[in-house]
């Protein structure tokens, strides 16, 4: 069984095989009690699949719409999302935080 | 990232070796680097180097500049866990590591308990618990625990695990089982070792089902690789 690290990544690698466009999110740095450590990735084909997660729900929607764009534009970009402690509350976090994401095409 | 980047760092993820990706953030210009090698287009300078080297040893992703535009991402290897004894408990636990993230190995030389049929999809070692050990050869990111309940396969695999630097040691039992085992290991010449084993083995939650027991087992290694063995 491979480890859900490795699931990701040989997700990235089938989705872009099978010509599908492919962005990798990354959790670069987190301030305050963010959802997911540094490193925690998220995968998201040009068809809006996703696997794996960078912040166990609360921005995870507008992270893939960022994916989305950086498939289109091919353009890495680096984003910072705070998370509100509204957003947290619906996701059951117990309070806000800040964390920075890297978004990259696989080309 | 490069699909051959992609391609490489699933390659040295499968041969199960520690490797770092760069991230010049700005710009996206990248490297991979891991023991032997590295490919890229991004130079590192010599105290960036020096601080991945540090990283990669403590298997922890973060910046490597003050100004917040170098991020390693490290990937470590996972973590093993050793179960000695295909028995019920370890029907319980090994799924449960797995999901964890550990990579499990089951060892039992003993035919009839350690069946794929009993354990699907879990990686078996059918041999003697001392050889199998000492051949899979525990590091310091790998947890051992003895379940069998027969000192003629736990014993030998204690000393074994004794003998390297996992991070932790449990061994199931009562602590009257345990005393004795622990007069027996003396024998062995293993006194300065024995305070390494966790016994009872697992956080004292109170459950006696083979899933509740295997959450305290799992629960207590958990333990013990962040915040270490004191109580």
């Amino acid at each position: 069984m491979a480890s859900e690290l490795d699931d990701i990544l040989n997700q990235a690698a089938l989705w872009h095989d099978a010509g599908r466009g492919v962005a990798l999110a990354t959790v670069v740095r987190t301030w305050g009690s963010s959802p997911r450590p540094i490193g925690s990735h998220l995968v998201v084909n040009s068809e809006g699949d996703f696997a794996g997660s960078v912040s166990g729900g609360c921005i995870e929607g507008e992270v893939i719409t960022e994916a989305l764009a950086t498939i289109a534009e091919g353009r890495s970009r680096l984003l910072e999302f705070g998370v509100s402690d509204e957003r947290a509350w619906e996701v059951g976090l117990s309070c806000g935080g800040r964390v920075q994401i890297y978004i990259e095409k696989i080309t | 990232m490069k699909s051959g980047l992609l391609a490489r760092l699933r390659a040295v993820r499968a041969a199960k070796r520690p490797v770092a990706l760069v991230t010049r953030l700005s710009d996206g210009a990248q490297v991979l680097i891991d023991a032997d090698d590295a490919s890229g287009d991004l130079e590192l300078d010599a105290a960036q180097l020096e601080t991945l080297r540090k990283r990669l040893a403590g298997g922890r992703s973060g910046l490597l500049d003050a100004e917040g535009d170098i991020f390693a991402r490290i990937y470590a290897p996972a973590v093993r866990l050793m179960i000695v004894g295909a028995v019920h408990i370890s029907q319980m636990l090994a799924p449960m590591a797995m999901m964890a993230g550990y990579e499990v190995t089951i060892i039992d030389p003993r035919s009839a308990f350690a069946s794929t049929r009993r354990f699907p999809d879990i990686v078996m070692n059918a041999g003697w618990p001392d050889q199998a050990i000492a051949q899979l050869a525990p590091d310091a990111q790998t947890a051992v625990v003895t379940l069998s309940h027969d000192p003629k396969l736990d014993d030998p695999a204690l000393a074994a695990a004794l003998a390297s630097p996992a991070f932790y040691i449990g061994a199931l039992g009562s602590r009257r089982t345990h005393e004795k085992r622990l007069v027996r290991l003396r024998e062995r010449g293993l006194e300065d070792q024995l305070g390494r084993i966790h016994a009872p083995v697992g956080l004292d939650l109170g459950g006696r089902l083979p899933a509740e027991i295997a959450v305290a087992i799992l629960a207590e290694i958990i333990r013990v690789r962040y915040k270490g063995a004191a109580r």
